[in-house]
């Protein structure tokens, strides 16, 4: 492979589409596909074939964002319907046969793209989400797939690979934010016969889905993202940790890597180079700990997945003790663009620490749940009530919790805050991956803490101590208070217990564990006393009428 | 000079810190000099008297009538002192724990009776779910851990808090001890 | 291995203090009388930096830093046992105890227990966490040993006494978090255990009376682990 057969690729591929005048996008990522898009994609292939409308085709391809109306079409001309079901094939194709074109969509069908969750929208990590077919490298080449590496290859030295990620910026986007760079640029240094690359997708944050969409819609942008990151390290040999819940992701991930490999985009003297990559797959058993990198590799070792204190990092000493390149599947996602367009274009997005974009799974009490992806500094506020529409049913807006069981509740106060590593760290929360819940007035947020304190204690490895017996006594307290049987004492005992764990735990689980009861100890301290003092739950969720459904 | 108001009392326990205290031989005469013993398994006292300065409370929190005793004595004592493993941290007592009451009946009054088997259902007060450690249910000031404590270490407890002071202990005395 | 020459000299609690680069601070401070407590570690075996007993502060550092596994550096400034240590170390000690069901006066490592000895040492005279009182089982099937999980602290130098000594791992880790055990092979009875052999290393490693002899009663059972040392070095001395 030349940079020149590949341009020969995605010329033939482009035009190839160019002969088809309307393309019908079905989403077959997990989230539409589990509304059964699959069958609404066999409708319209089906209707097109029965009215014989010519230069139109249907195709897979990836998330569209807007999860909360799937099953979601779109076609090539920018037209989105929603909510279909196989029944609506023949009302959505009317729209555009020339036949029946006069015929007034269904509104229920109707989904309007000039709404601010879509143009408030900046595509870097999800450019090609919702428009390729996954399952097609051609797809990927023809939208400059693999000219990033092409570049890295031919025509910059490693360290200049390195120099432009600096450059841009990156930060892991894996939660705590590391400066990519940096982190590749130790790995290049690092002495060592056998280096490695890993792509961290074991994503485990509850109500978190942007890897795995990145996965499932793009798979070859993180290949492409691992291939540079290996040349610029020096690894000849990496593996993608993805966790066995995500069979789709498992499956467009094994498809990608035989493509690449058949082109000579992958493997031994990739592109007639000495550069060789071998990539392979490992699946996560269910642990969510098995995402602390000291445990993934353990894990891929073969060992049980618990974390080991470092130093040594992983970059210095990690799988087989050689120097590992960790990255999160969205780090790797961002490598190509920055390659293809520079450092310093990527820089020009975002705020003076966090640069780019970041990709976040909107979930919870918003109209519009879906994958978002936004510049960073956008606000709290803007990303709930613009881009989320808003709290339906006219409730009060409570908290946005970011960052998973790492993270914090942020209330009403912080929505005006700059969404960036540090100052949602400042808050008492982080960025963590991606997720982000909303509450609304319904939420209780002792109960919040509580669910997250029982998603720690069940995730703990149970190799430290503070971690193993910590958890377990936080969420004994968490699970008194709600039952309104807790007293001051117990209280000044949790304050106590997250101080221990937070600070005496051997990993990020343990270390952030507390994190959600601290900061809604600081931000809603009056529900903890009302169930404490009043045997009230303000949000009516606790209680004894509660309690059989806890149990 | 006015004498300090002393009691004793025993929970769920085996009154073997009770034996201890006793060891304390001629230096009981010597403390019977500084303190009143008003309540005590040792003395015919039928009520817990009000205002009690200091009491030693052997054995864990086990059954509805030590939990009812335990709050009337925090109730009526200025310095409560558990005494004890058994008071600390429940020790024996608390081995029946890890099984659902129910089980623990079974054994007690079902299995191993040939006579009438069945529980008991007056006099005998009813059992808590576990065994607790006295501090669970109420504060107490000061811990005397040990099986037993030796009397020794029962006599410098009792004597520095009749003059007011709060003993350091743990370097005399410990779990199991 | 060590390179002569290689010496750092650092503080420790205010003293200056020389010590090889490959040196941890617990050995430092060992060898020079500052007692600073712990589980998990044992000499002649790995250290896992499990227990969280050992922390330390170090000047310029916001974590505090396992001394067991934390090398010496040049010019660091160590604390180790500042009163917010002190406080930290009491409460895992109080987890430990809070954890599974540890009945002291009845028990065959009375008076020669580690964690025991430990509570002593950092002044505890009561647990205040409330206890779980978990069900525990307890292995007898062996023909010599006996495994009393209610009496587990899941220091897990059984595991690595078997693993990195014996060369057997009969003993692992199973379970996560709070339900965590160790298990012999594939959580079998012990005297089933194809892999065992025996030895009765991890007998005497364990600090508690989880792993004993048969036939040692109440306060009785004296664990003897000094072999582990020469062990380690004689077979450092033949490689």
């Amino acid at each position: 492979m030349t940079p020149d057969e590949l341009e020969q690729i995605a010329e033939k591929e482009r035009a190839a589409q160019s002969e088809c005048a309307t393309e019908l996008r079905v989403c077959v990522a997990a989230g539409c596909l589990s509304c059964q898009s699959d069958k609404v994609k066999d409708a319209l292939d089906a209707e097109i074939r029965q009215r014989g409308i010519g230069g139109c085709r249907v195709k897979g391809v990836g998330c569209m964002g807007l999860c909360a109306e799937g099953p979601l079409v779109s076609t090539s001309k920018g037209k989105m319907y929603k909510l279909v079901q196989p029944s609506d094939a023949g009302a959505v194709l009317d729209t555009f046969d020339p036949g029946t074109q006069d015929k007034i969509l269904p509104a229920h069908l109707h989904c309007p793209t000039d709404t601010p969750f879509f143009q408030s929208q900046q595509k870097i990590v999800l450019e090609n989400s919702g428009i390729i077919d996954p399952e097609r490298i051609e797809e990927y080449i023809a939208r400059d797939g693999y000219s990033a590496l092409m570049k890295a290859l031919t025509e910059m030295t490693p360290q200049e690979v390195i120099a432009e990620i600096t450059a841009s910026g990156l930060r892991g986007r894996g939660g705590a934010g590391y400066p990519t760079g940096l982190k590749w640029s130790t790995v290049a240094k690092a002495a060592g016969a056998k280096k490695f690359v890993i792509c961290n997708a074991d994503e485990g944050d509850p109500g978190a889905f942007m890897d795995r969409s990145v996965l499932e819609s793009d798979p070859h942008r993180v290949l492409e993202g691992m291939l540079i990151a290996a040349c610029a390290v020096g690894a000849q040999e990496g593996y993608i940790y993805v966790r066995a819940e995500y069979p789709l992701a498992i499956k467009r991930l094994r498809t990608a890597i035989r493509q690449a490999e058949r082109l000579g985009l992958l493997g031994a003297n990739i592109c007639g180079t000495r550069f060789s990559l071998h990539l392979d797959l490992r699946l996560g058993a269910g642990a969510f700990v098995c995402g602390e990198e000291t445990a993934l590799i353990a894990s891929i070792e073969g060992q049980r997945g618990t974390p080991r204190a470092r130093p040594p990092y992983p970059a210095i000493s990690g799988l087989m003790g050689g120097p590992t390149l960790i990255n999160n599947v969205e780090t790797y996602a961002n490598v190509a663009p920055i390659l293809r367009k520079g450092g310093a274009w990527y820089a020009g997005i975002g705020t003076e620490k966090s640069k780019g974009t970041k990709v976040f799974a909107l979930a919870g009490r918003v109209k519009n749940t879906g994958l978002v992806e936004v510049p960073m500094g956008i606000t709290l506020r803007r990303m709930v009530f613009e881009i989320g529409g808003g709290i339906p049913e006219g409730r009060q807006f409570k908290a946005v919790q970011t960052g998973g069981p790492s993270g914090g509740c942020l209330p009403e106060a912080a929505l005006d805050m700059p969404i960036e590593y540090e100052s949602l760290a400042k808050a008492g929360s982080i960025m963590g991956s991606g997720g982000m819940i909303v509450m609304d007035e319904s939420s209780c947020m002792v109960d919040v803490a509580r669910y997250f304190m029982d998603f720690c204690m069940t995730e703990s490895c149970g190799k430290c101590v503070p971690c193993r017996v910590g958890t377990y006594q936080m969420h004994r307290i968490l699970t008194a208070i709600t039952n309104m049987t807790a007293t001051p004492k117990d209280l000044a005992m949790l304050e106590e217990l997250c101080d221990l764990v937070k600070h005496t735990s051997l990993c990020g689980l343990g270390q952030s564990a507390p994190n959600p009861v601290i900061s809604t100890l600081k931000s809603f301290a009056a529900e903890y006393k009302a169930h404490i003092e009043e045997h009230r739950c303000p949000a009516g969720v606790c209680g004894i009428d509660a309690e059989g459904d806890k149990a | 000079m006015s004498r300090k108001k002393l009691a004793t009392v025993w929970l769920d326990g085996c009154s073997g810190c009770h034996m201890s205290f006793l060891d304390m031989d001629e230096r009981l005469i010597e403390l019977a000099a500084k303190a009143e013993l008003v309540y005590s398994p040792l003395v015919d006292h039928k009520e817990f008297p009000p205002d009690v300065d200091v009491t030693l409370v052997e054995g864990a929190v086990s059954s509805e009538e030590d939990l009812h005793k335990i709050q009337t004595i925090r109730a009526r004592t200025k310095c409560l002192v558990s005494l004890g493993d058994c008071a600390v941290t429940a020790n024996v007592p608390g081995m029946r724990n890890p099984f659902p009451v129910i089980e623990v009946y079974d054994r007690a009054y079902r299995e191993n009776t040939t006579l009438d088997p069945g529980e008991p259902n007056e006099v005998v007060p009813r059992l808590l779910p576990h065994a607790r450690p006295v501090h669970e249910v109420v504060t107490v000031d000061v811990f005397v851990p040990g099986c037993p404590p030796s009397a020794g270490v029962i006599y410098e407890a009792v004597t520095a808090l009749l003059e007011g002071k709060h003993p350091d202990l743990s370097a005399k005395t410990r779990f199991g001890a | 291995m060590t390179q002569t020459g290689d010496i750092k000299t650092l503080k420790l609690d205010g003293r200056d203090v020389s010590a090889r680069a490959d040196e941890t601070i617990l050995q430092i401070a060992r060898q020079n009388g500052i007692f600073i407590p712990t589980m998990c570690e044992l000499e002649g075996l790995s250290s896992p930096g499990a227990c969280r007993l050992c922390l330390v502060e170090v000047k310029g550092s916001s974590k505090l830093m396992p001394a067991c596994l934390t090398h010496a550096e040049e010019g660091m400034e160590v604390t180790t046992g500042s009163e917010r240590l002190v406080n930290y170390r009491r409460m895992i000690v109080e987890l430990f105890f809070t954890e599974r069901n540890h009945v002291c006066s009845v028990c065959v490592s009375n008076g020669n227990c580690e964690l025991q000895s430990l509570a002593q040492k950092v002044g505890l005279t009561h647990v205040h966490f409330p206890y779980r009182f978990p069900g525990e089982q307890v292995d007898a099937s062996h023909g010599r040993f006996i495994a009393d999980h209610n009496r587990c602290i899941l220091c897990t130098r059984c595991v690595r006494v078997c693993d990195e000594i014996e060369g057997a791992h009969t003993w692992d880790v199973m379970g996560r978090g709070i339900q965590s055990h160790v298990v012999t092979d594939l959580h079998e009875p012990w005297g089933a255990s194809a892999s065992c052999t025996g030895c009765g290393k991890c007998v005497q490693v364990c600090p508690t009376g989880a792993l004993f002899e048969k036939g040692r009663s109440v306060a009785e059972m004296h664990k003897r682990r000094q072999f582990l040392p020469y062990l380690t070095l004689m077979r450092e001395g033949r490689e």
